[in-house]
């Protein structure tokens, strides 16, 4: 066993995980609080990746770029919901799919219009471009941790935020029962605008750590919605600590079966097979996960207390 | 609402007439989504052609009409059936996935139009599904990786590492790549497609397998994404990179904007390269360059080529479209001004045609751009042809 | 409007259009249209099969795509084996062994699938049902015998007597008849005893159950008739486009029948069919005019959600508020 190898990719799927973490912990606040089925999240990722890589170019660093950005996708986001989202908040599940549809096309597509197909690379200062040496053979590129860290600051905060502030309080109350904290003088509809914001601007930072990586692209936010309602479900909607764990669980069986299947594969079969079943298997994985959690607990891993 | 709609239906009846002085040619290809960058590389490239031969072909005049296939089958084909069976085209081209030229490839011939595909070439088209009326202006899937076998082996390369996304053009590049190299492959992975795009657990891998050389393929927006993760994790100097079709002129400028300069100097195979010596090549260049700022790809190549070989065909002719013989033995015989230089066309319609190695350096303007290093293969053929029925 | 109903004069008038309309687009030149028309049909009767579960029993199934997907390649792999060899008990032309695969096939994945996910309700049903969609999805991507990711070109449609599937107009109609049967057949069922229960577990569950009845049976049941229809689609497919690669079978897909079943209006039998009548025509007309023709489109979606509730069909029968959360 290639213990330095299983600490590498165990980090890659701990950064994966946090990635994840970012798009789900938005989702599963605007799923979990307002009831609200929001497929278009995953543009409002997109949106940010972009807006980021254009205020790179514009400032010429990218960590000015992501403190400029992030205002702007609160923004963006308190828009939404107010020309939106709000409207919806009283109907079925089946209106939030087909209007958060609609918003995809809109967004996908301007975006198209305003940034092109092709995608924007986006520089990182020097210092953040190389690798760090953490032990022996363990090197890892200095990005990466970066993302560790922000990830894990960012779920600190947001546990913090909902267990131990006014505003949490209210939320956690909020999602049990609106009309009480309604009828308590507490303004529903701009906590609700908040909440949406503050999903908003998670899903956007996301985007903006991906970029770097990958790229700014018209496609990514379908690419990643689909794996961020997977997370949120085997967490338990509305769940942070569901999402947090789910995420990581997704995070690491994705990138350790990615690198192991194929050889743990090859104990029990012939190499062809097991080099035509191991990719196939790794990309089914995290819905394999997601059936056989639903089917022994319905309600995903952590569900919330009462609804 | 019904009658809104059929109101709109009769809008989009409204077909330009056919008149006897004109050449009707479809182009299908992408336009919206991701792909839409190759695609507007190709539109630019056919706008840029129809231009140089002053929208004539035969006498006749040039009607050019393009259709999305917004980088699904279904929709491809859909688009098809519409230039055939409404526009009524002599010609179909484009074509930048195998998934959809396989879906659209009965709508077309079915309806006795030429076929013509401006990039992609999956394996059965060349072997059991070959027809007299397709051609190919670009390259079977197969060759170029092999091609880039035969380099690894010039260079002695003794081991090798394998990454590349799980789907059939994928599979394609492996099997080519592994049919050629002679030295031990060390390690394969086969990454999900399209979405996955973080590629630091393969790159982990790879370098703890102690390879002497990488071998990737990953067209468009993951080609750029592998490359940013192989810079980022520092492996230029312990992993030479080796790739096809992942590095093009799509991706350098984005790779050079952001300043991710350990491309420079990689190496790569392909039929074609804007520095190759001949004077239809110079002109489309130079041309291009002047006309959209920056050089073309090799889609955009191949698309200048489908052009000029459905020029060849109809004059030919002479703009006798009927005689659909007479232009099928003229495009047969590839007898028209290609950018890669002189080729022939093989019994099932694909190029038999030089490959080279294309290495990526700096233009004299410091942009970055490639340059030939060596010939690889002469007139090299696709080895599916013997699986084909025609002669 | 007198006993049919506003509802019935709909469905009647569309039928009929749909009846005519695509012969006489034929003559007159217009083969393109017949075609589109053929297309929307088959997406027809795939979106009426999903509103029976979905409109009507309120299982809000996301991975709908994977049984049109089994249909087709069910359609598909006999006829790859008849031309190259292989499998030779499973080899065949014949277009009625084609469609009893078709449906066997479908009825044990929608049994297997629909069993497990039936343990689940609302948001996890959808991402359940989801979920098997993809792991089909990714099983046939990864079969390179039958093409992978690039799909599988028919070399032969179907057999079957009195009809010949090479004629686009006989494909029409016959897709055509199946669609007028499977609305019957969904008509005839929601409004058995069978659809009253299913029906009423959609509002109480736990009242039929207390009165009871098993409702995870009944749901199951219809889960299973919904995958077998679908199936059928699937087969219609295959043959009308001579192709079929995983990409029939995406979560996108599954996605678009959904949205074509709200779009329409859900829990009405003619409703699918409007969705699917305006997703394939605003589509073509609006691709039409530009190639960014998703935005308008969009804002399309987004207007109707806003302003038309109950989808086309709501806007036709002028209801209010089809979509109303029942309370729980």
């Amino acid at each position: 066993m290639d213990y330095t190898l299983l600490f590498i990719q165990t980090l890659n799927g701990v950064q994966l995980g946090l990635l994840l973490f970012l798009v789900a912990s938005g989702l599963t606040l605007v799923f979990g609080i307002l009831d609200f089925v929001n497929l278009a999240h995953g543009s409002i990722y997109m949106i940010g990746a972009f807006v980021c890589a254009s205020l790179t170019y514009w400032s010429g660093n990218f960590l000015i770029a992501v403190v400029l950005s992030l205002p702007v996708m609160a923004v963006l986001g308190y828009l939404i919901e107010r020309v939106i989202a709000r409207r919806l908040y009283a109907r079925d599940h089946l209106d939030h799919v087909l209007g958060t549809f609609g918003l995809i096309l809109v967004m996908d597509t301007s975006a198209h219009l305003i940034w092109g197909p092709e995608g924007i690379a986006v520089p990182l200062p020097d210092w953040l471009n190389g690798q760090v040496t953490l032990f022996a053979d363990v090197v890892v590129p200095s990005f990466r941790l970066l993302i560790i860290a922000t990830g894990l600051t960012i779920a600190a905060g947001l546990f913090w935020l909902v267990n131990y502030t006014r505003l949490g309080m209210l939320i956690r109350a909020g999602a049990s029962n609106r009309t009480m904290v309604a009828a308590l003088g507490i303004d529903i509809k701009t906590l609700f605008s908040l909440v949406f914001a503050l999903g908003a601007v998670l899903a956007g930072l996301a985007g903006m750590l991906v970029a770097p990586i990958t790229e700014a692209s018209i496609s990514m936010g379908g690419e990643i919605i689909i794996t961020a309602f997977v997370v949120i479900i085997v967490g338990g909607i509305g769940s942070m600590k569901g999402a947090f764990i789910a995420a990581l669980m997704i995070g690491l069986i994705d990138t350790l079966g990615r690198s192991f299947l194929g050889d743990i594969f090859q104990l029990f079969m012939s190499q062809d097979a097991a080099e035509t079943s191991a990719p196939a298997i790794s990309a089914m994985l995290i819905y394999i996960i997601m059936a056989a959690v639903l089917a022994v607990r319905p309600q995903g891993l952590f569900p919330p207390k009462v609804r | 609402m019904k009658r809104l709609l059929s109101a709109a239906l009769a809008a989009t009846m409204l077909t330009t007439p056919s008149w006897a002085g004109e050449v009707k040619i479809g182009f299908v290809t992408t336009l919206t989504t991701g792909g839409a960058v190759i695609g507007n590389d190709q539109k630019k490239a056919v706008d840029l052609a129809l231009e140089h031969i002053g929208h004539k072909m035969g006498g006749l005049d040039v009607n050019l009409i393009y259709a999305d296939d917004g980088f699904k089958p279904d929709i491809g084909k859909q688009a098809t059936d519409k230039l055939v069976k409404q526009d009524n085209v002599t010609f179909v081209a484009g074509y930048i996935w195998s998934h959809v030229l396989l879906a659209s490839r009965k709508s077309a011939l079915d309806a006795g139009k030429f076929l013509i595909s401006a990039n992609a070439g999956p394996s059965p088209i060349a072997g059991k599904l070959c027809n007299k009326n397709f051609f190919s202006t670009s390259w079977q899937n197969d060759q170029t990786p092999m091609a880039m076998g035969e380099v690894l082996n010039q260079k002695g390369v003794k081991s090798l590492y394998i990454i590349a996304p799980n789907y059939a053009a994928g599979k394609n590049m492996v099997a080519g790549v592994e049919r050629t190299f002679k030295g031990k492959i060390l390690g394969k992975d086969m990454t999900k497609w399209p979405t996955q795009l973080d590629f630091s657990s393969e790159l982990a891998k790879a370098k703890a397998s102690g390879a002497e050389a990488l071998f990737i393929f990953f067209p468009g927006k993951a080609g750029g994404a592998f490359i940013k993760q192989y810079q980022q994790a520092g492996l230029k100097d312990v992993l030479p990179l080796y790739t096809v079709f992942t590095v093009d002129a799509l991706s350098l400028p984005k790779l050079q904007k952001a300043g991710f300069s350990d491309i420079l100097g990689s190496q790569f195979t392909q039929e074609w390269d804007p520095s190759l010596d001949n004077a239809q090549n110079k002109r489309f260049v130079h041309d291009f360059k002047a006309k959209y700022g920056s050089y073309p790809s090799f889609y955009a190549a191949q698309a200048y080529d489908s052009i000029f070989l459905i020029k060849s065909a109809v004059d030919a002719v002479h703009g006798d479209l009927t005689n659909m013989d007479g232009m099928r033995a003229a495009m047969k015989a590839a007898n028209f001004p290609s950018v890669r230089g002189k080729f022939t066309y093989g019994n099932n319609h694909f190029p038999i045609q030089n490959f080279y190695l294309r290495q990526v350096v700096k233009d004299g303007d410091g942009n970055w751009t490639t340059k030939v290093v060596k010939t690889v293969y002469t007139a090299n053929q696709d080895p599916y042809h013997a699986q084909c029925a025609l002669k | 409007m007198g006993r049919l109903g506003k509802a019935g004069w709909v469905t009647l008038i569309v039928m009929l259009a749909l009846l005519i309309l695509p012969p006489v687009l034929l003559w007159s030149g217009n083969e393109f249209y017949l075609l589109l028309a053929t297309r929307l049909v088959i997406l027809a009767i795939a979106a009426v099969s999903l509103n029976l579960i979905l409109g009507y029993g309120g299982m809000v199934s996301f991975g709908h795509a994977a049984f049109i997907g089994i249909g087709a390649y069910a359609m598909g792999i006999p006829v790859y084996h008849e031309f190259y060899g292989g499998l030779p008990g499973v080899a065949s032309t014949n277009g009625f062994f084609q469609l009893a695969l078709a449906v066997g096939l479908s009825a044990l994945f929608a049994l297997i699938t629909g069993a497990i996910s039936l343990r689940t309700k609302g948001v996890y049903f959808l991402m359940i049902t989801m979920a098997f969609g993809q792991m089909v999805f990714f099983l046939f991507q990864s079969l390179s015998e039958y093409g992978g990711d690039d799909g599988l070109v028919i070399e032969q449609r179907s057999e079957l007597p009195l009809v010949s599937f090479d004629n686009p107009l006989s494909l029409y109609l016959t897709s055509y008849a199946v669609l007028v049967a499977v609305m019957l057949l969904v008509w005839l069922i929601v409004n058995s005893r069978f659809g009253m229960v299913l029906r009423g577990a959609k509002g109480n569950d736990q009242r039929l159950i207390t009165l009871g009845y098993n409702t995870y049976l009944y749901r199951l049941t219809a889960y299973v008739i919904a995958g077998v229809i679908a199936g059928v689609a699937g087969f219609l497919m295959a043959n009308f486009a001579s192709f079929i690669s995983p990409d029939m079978m995406g979560w996108s897909r599954s996605g678009e029948l959904m949205f074509m079943v709200i779009l329409g209006g859900a829990a009405s039998v003619i409703g699918p069919v409007l969705g699917a009548a305006a997703f394939v025509v605003i589509q073509e007309v609006l691709s039409s005019w530009t190639v960014y023709w998703h935005l308008p489109f969009g804002i399309m979606l987004i207007l109707i959600v806003l302003y038309g509730r109950g989808g086309v069909m709501g806007i036709i029968s002028g209801r209010g508020s089809a979509h109303r959360r029942p309370d729980e």
